[in-house]
């Protein structure tokens, strides 16, 4: 009985390290209880995140009572023991001097030109735990320098001192063991399968994690010492996880992004997308506001911009609509929100640059927006179980991903594709076809109920629910006969900030619905504007904004950063262009949007400005302005100077005043709106369905510029059961055809329900929208070989 | 002292490799007799008996099979030890070839005193005649119903399979050995758990000696008393060993322990052409080297251990004076850098230096400073190394540097071809001029 109450307390036990007396969780490693008492014992392949190996022997120890030193990165103290580290043994010291030495004697000494020197930890620990002078004289062993294990990690392999960390990290962490210690003996080395690079999504971890120089990266080889670059603490614009990031920089251009220490979001991890991709921050802007005359875009001065921007919106009145893209900030996306309803009038604005549903937008309303955090990484650490509904964590949200890996629960998807990311997380499939989860979530099996049932269950949702009929509703009606918690993980990294904030029609900052008079009454005080010059009625949503639009019926778009690609109906969003008469376009880099735009205002990105990035978790994740002299202004201060141009106030505009009045609004606790309830629909014909989603390495833009790391995504290909591979008479391509037009890709064959095709969504190639006017879940025609 | 055969008893027995042959001397009646006993009887006799593991370290067989937790719902392995890869030991090899059913009868026993019903015998790869001997014996074993369900009408249920290794002398080292047999690149593995608790598969495992478990039979049958009447309190029991080296007669003789090293050069004819004893090996190269004036040390493990050295494998080596000490160190340095697995840092770069500066001293332009060198070198690999490899390494340099010093110095004069005829260090070169 009481072993029932005690399983989540661990016992202390104390130990005695250097005469001192400590006392630490029972199952402590020696090298951690050491660095509590402030003593850094000297280590390699030693990683809290990894798995002991006490192979580098860098960190040996006195352990009192065993003849021979011990490695403080595998030794567990007991109650009672008495330890003595190099700062009391002649032992200790003189087991990791000689282990200094030896690690030295087939390492190249080629510092000055290596890209480790200065933040170098076996140059480092070579000075604090090393003797002066080597003693070998002998000739090194030689390797052939640099070898590529895939396009973007470089291995060095003379400076490799074989700590392992790279192949412990890629087999534990990533799951992707595709680099493997090869050979025997001082010719052992790091290496890949012939023709099978570490395409691994998080390879970049291994160069952060090298002890030494041996990884490095093609962008960043030879690129910058260390002791040059500035360091600012950043968070990743690149999705929803929310990770911690190091923005390194050198004359006012970034060199390189690490992952940073956030124990509670990304440990100490990231993908390969948030620390590689990041050349579109300086390639390609746009630099000058631009207005149209005669047809054509010209370089404007600020004040003109502004000037024709606001004479354009006020002659549209509240006839416009408002599109922010996911990406803002949440300080951005809440300009927005406020811009739209209290400077023109208008509740039709949306956040979500992809498939919608006006069930999603009433389930986002009612059951997530400007709702308190209820699951955290944490929680699905711990969760017993865990239900993922089309979400593919390894490409949609990476950390999730990692987290989920690590944790020991049992992971269940309801989808069409048993993945590889669902297979490195030991996870099974609950066969979805696209479209139908709804069906599926209303039928769930009994042994999957009863799992949701356990306290700490938890369904995560990814944004693609949203373009499934019924599928938001059935949702909600598991959970609320489960009791599961539900997190909603979107793709982008500013959509839980924006729809927080209100940028979505319905919504006021705070989950306040905008027909409710008490809450429309709080935000216009804390605006300082009249309750009654904000909107009453619910307006416009998601693809409603762009269907109107090519109806004529709005006046004015103002389109921030979203990509046409990523708008579902191309055809019509050209239409909705065409025949909208103004249309200010705030943006980075040109698009389709800023083509058909009357006024073009450049906006600052990430680096050019501080802001917070809402996560997944409903966590803000704050981050600092990395270039202070960057002359780009934020989107909000820029609709700031709009406000002011059409001679209306709403508050402040600044990031600082902007935080604040969020803060004073807080969360809304009064009546939300009813959760939907939209019927399951069950497919009408048995053509094959398509499924997609958008692969983590794609052809999104904020990945321009980066080739080596593009070189790393998956083949791409369409996917489909050895079934459907048979029944197309096993063909090496075959052509997928929708409403527009068709492609012709290679064939793999994967755990895919048989009349199901998967697809990329937007890859090299492949975009879906694009290239077929197909949608997740539409039936397509699929042939062997090529087109006709 | 006189032989004991008992493993080799009947070695001269031309079909004792088969199941006929074997049981023409009372083979497979061990068996018959365990299976009616309680395995924890079996485990107390052989804990009774004293046995030590004659793979080299000398540990006490029953006091390991004891570690193994019974009644902990998880399948229990018995692996057989049989990569014999030690420079200088050749006996679990040839006891495979000659008498293979003794092992498979030990193998067949242990099992069920350890409560395992899956055995694995882990053969050096490089000896298919050892392989095919063994896994025929398996195979004429498994017809005769003393493998599979059931043995024998007892209700006790045992599969072995016959593993041949790849070649790494790494294998040899007991968790590496099992990484190897579960498909992996054969490292050692990180200690606790001991395999008695989590070995292969994670699951209870008892890794033998070839020649340890070739005694079960014996002292099941024969009993505790017959088995303490050789060897002395501490190391009781015969040995098969191995003599090797500059003798007239070369090969197995099984005596005692406690036979001295002037006995056994006795039967094997002595030093080649009446020459003289420079130096010896009790038990392979991972043991440090003795000299002429250790001859009349009882071969036990506490004498041998009490003279700076061990009892290793129990296969001495025999060197002549014709002999380069320096020389026979480089080699067997080369032969640790070659299988240093690379996983710890003190035996990977250890034996590239160590064998490098050696190399120099070969070569005739070794520094006389660099003799403390070495010797610092190799007390930073002992007892710093993840596995005994290391510390096997940093063995013969110090033990030689001890009894000829002067050998090393002269190499830094000039190379040790010029002092010691290579030619003349050959086996074969005796017989050349006779």
């Amino acid at each position: 009985m009481s072993e029932n109450f005690t399983t989540d307390v661990v016992p202390m036990v104390s130990v005695t390290i250097d005469g001192v007396v400590i006392e630490v969780p029972k199952g402590t490693l020696a090298i951690r209880a050491a660095e509590l008492i402030g003593i850094e014992i000297p280590r390699f392949c030693d990683h809290p995140l990894l798995e002991p190996v006490a192979a580098c022997r860098a960190c040996l120890i006195e352990v009192e009572g065993m003849p021979k030193p011990q490695p403080a990165c595998a030794q567990v103290v007991n109650d009672g023991m008495t330890i003595r580290t190099q700062e009391s043994s002649e032992v200790a010291k003189d087991a990791q001097e000689g282990v200094m030495e030896f690690l030295l004697i087939n390492h190249p000494l080629d510092c000055p030109v290596c890209d480790k020197g200065g933040e170098c930890p076996l140059q480092n620990q070579s000075m604090s735990a090393g003797r002066p002078e080597s003693r070998f004289e002998g000739e090194k062993r030689t390797f052939e320098k640099p070898i590529n294990v895939s396009a973007q990690i470089l291995l060095d392999r003379e400076r490799c001192v074989s700590c392992a960390r790279c192949t412990r990290f890629a087999e534990q962490i990533a799951g992707d063991p595709m680099i493997e210690l090869l050979e025997r003996g001082a010719n052992q080395q790091v290496g890949v399968a012939d023709e099978q690079p570490f395409d691994s999504y998080f390879s970049g971890n291994t160069i952060q994690i090298c002890p030494v120089g041996a990884l490095t990266s093609s962008s960043y080889r030879f690129r910058s010492r260390p002791f040059d670059l500035v360091s600012v603490p950043s968070t990743c614009e690149h999705c929803a996880s929310g990770c911690s990031l190091r923005t390194d920089y050198r004359r006012g251009e970034i060199t390189r992004r690490l992952a940073w220490d956030s124990p509670d979001v990304n440990e100490e991890w990231n993908c390969d997308k948030g620390r590689f991709g990041f050349t579109y921050l300086t390639e390609g802007r746009i630099t000058t506001p631009l207005v149209r005359e005669n047809g054509e875009l010209r370089p404007a001065s600020w004040p003109e911009a502004i000037d024709v921007a606001a004479r354009g919106l006020e002659a549209a009145g509240s006839s416009a609509g408002v599109l922010t893209g996911g990406r803002l900030t949440q300080e951005d996306a809440y300009g927005y929100a406020k811009f739209a309803r209290a400077i023109l009038g208008t509740d039709n604005i949306d956040f979500r640059a992809r498939a919608t549903s006006s069930e999603e937008t009433q389930y986002l309303r009612s059951a997530i927006a400007g709702t308190p955090i209820t699951v955290t990484y944490d929680a699905l650490e711990k969760a017993p179980f865990v239900l993922l509904v089309a979400f593919e964590p390894e490409d949609e949200s990476p950390m999730v991903f990692l987290r989920l890996r690590k944790a020991k629960t049992t992971v269940v998807s309801l989808g069409a594709v048993a993945t590889r990311g669902l297979k490195k997380m030991g996870g099974t499939l609950l066969a979805t076809k696209p479209g139908q989860e709804a069906l599926v979530l209303r039928a769930l099996p009994d042994h999957v109920k009863a799992a949701l049932a356990q306290p700490g269950a938890v369904i995560l949702v990814g944004e693609r629910i949203a373009a499934s009929a019924g599928g938001p509703s059935a949702l909600a009606e598991v959970a609320e006969q489960t009791g599961a918690r539900v997190a909603w993980v979107p793709r982008r990294a500013g959509e839980r900030g924006a729809l927080d904030v209100g940028a979505l029609a319905g919504l006021l900052p705070g989950g306040r619905p905008i027909t409710n008079d008490e809450a429309r009454d709080e935000v216009a005080g804390v605006w300082g504007v009249a309750a009654d010059a904000l909107p009453r009625v619910t307006g416009l949503s998601g693809e409603n904004i762009i269907n109107a639009g090519s109806r004529e019926n709005l006046r004015a778009f103002v389109i921030a950063g979203v990509d046409p690609v990523d708008l579902p109906d191309p055809e019509v969003t050209a239409v909705a262009l065409a025949r909208t008469a103004f249309i200010v376009s705030l943006d980075h880099h040109h698009s389709e949007f800023t083509q058909a735009a009357d006024v073009v205002l450049p906006v600052a990105l990430v680096t050019e400005k501080a802001g917070t990035f809402i996560d997944w978790e409903g966590r803000p994740r704050p981050f600092g302005q990395v270039f202070k002299d960057a002359l780009a202004m934020s989107d909000a201060t820029i609709l700031g100077m709009l406000a002011k141009a059409m001679g209306k106030q709403a508050g402040v505009w600044d990031g600082a005043g902007l935080r604040r009045e969020l803060a004073e609004l807080g969360q809304w606790t009064g009546a939300r709106e009813e959760l939907p309830t939209t019927g399951s629909a069950p497919l009408m014909s048995d053509a094959f369905r398509l499924a997609s989603w958008r692969e983590l390495l794609d052809a999104g833009v904020m990945q321009d510029g980066e080739p080596f790391l593009a070189a790393t995504a998956r083949p791409v290909v369409a996917l489909i059961s050895e079934a459907a591979a048979k029944q197309l008479g096993s063909p090496t391509t075959i052509t997928v055809s929708g409403p527009t037009g068709s492609v012709t890709l290679p064939v793999e064959i994967g755990d895919v329900i048989d009349d199901v095709v998967f697809l990329p969504m937007h890859s090299t190639g492949c975009s879906i929208y694009r290239d077929l006017g197909a949608r997740i879940g539409s039936a397509v025609d699929v042939s062997a070989g090529g087109a006709a | 002292m006189t032989l004991t055969p008992v493993i080799t008893e009947h070695w001269d027995s031309p079909d004792l490799y088969t199941l006929d042959g074997y049981r023409r001397f009372g083979g497979y009646r061990a068996l018959e007799k365990a299976l009616k006993l309680d395995p924890d009887a079996i485990i107390t006799t052989v804990k009774d008996s004293g046995l030590r593991g004659r793979g080299g370290a000398g540990f006490p067989t029953g006091l390991k099979w004891s570690f193994v937790p019974q009644n902990d719902g998880k399948p229990h392995y018995l692996v057989v030890n049989a990569d014999e890869s030690e420079p200088g030991a050749c006996k679990d090899i040839p006891i495979m070839m000659a008498n293979p059913h003794s092992l498979v009868e030990g193998v067949i026993i242990t099992s069920f005193a350890i409560r395992a019903s899956q055995a694995f015998i882990y053969i050096r790869g490089e000896v298919p005649n050892a392989l095919r001997k063994v896994a025929s014996a398996v195979a004429e074993a498994r017809r005769a119903g003393l493998i599979g369900k059931n043995i024998l009408g007892s209700g006790f249920d045992l599969e072995i399979v016959v593993h041949a290794g790849a070649g790494a002398y790494i294998c040899g080292e007991e968790t590496a050995l099992l990484d190897s047999l579960e498909g992996l690149r054969g490292q050692p593995r990180l200690k606790p758990p001991f395999p008695a608790v989590a070995g292969l598969y994670a699951s209870p495992t008892v890794i033998n000696n070839v020649e340890t478990i070739c005694n079960i039979p014996y002292i099941v049958d024969r009993g505790v008393d017959w088995f303490r009447q050789f060897g002395t309190e501490k190391s009781p029991g015969f040995k098969v060993w191995a003599v090797s080296g500059h003798v007239n007669n070369p090969g197995i003789f099984e005596a005692p322990l406690g036979i001295t090293m002037r006995e056994l050069l006795g039967y094997a004819g002595g030093v080649r052409g009446d020459g003289k004893v420079k130096f010896w090996l009790p038990g392979g190269s991972s043991v440090p080297l003795l000299t002429a004036e250790h001859l009349d040390l009882p071969l036990t493990y506490e004498e041998m251990a009490a003279a700076g050295t061990m009892l290793g494998t129990g296969t001495p080596m025999i060197f002549d004076e014709t002999v380069s000490v320096v020389k026979a160190v480089t080699r067997w340095l080369e032969f640790y850098k070659h299988e240093s697995c690379g996983k710890c840092t003190p035996c990977r770069e250890g034996t590239f230096w160590i064998t490098g500066v050696l190399e120099t001293f070969e070569h005739g332009h070794g520094k006389e400073s660099d003799l403390e060198l070495l010797v610092s070198a190799c007390n930073q690999i002992s007892g710093r190394s993840f596995c005994a490899l290391g510390d096997a390494a940093a063995t013969p340099f110090p033990a030689a540097l001890k009894y000829f010093r002067d050998e090393f110095v002269a190499a830094t004069e000039s190379p040790v071809d010029e002092k010691f005829d290579p030619v003349a260090s050959y086996i074969y070169a005796g017989a050349a001029t006779r």
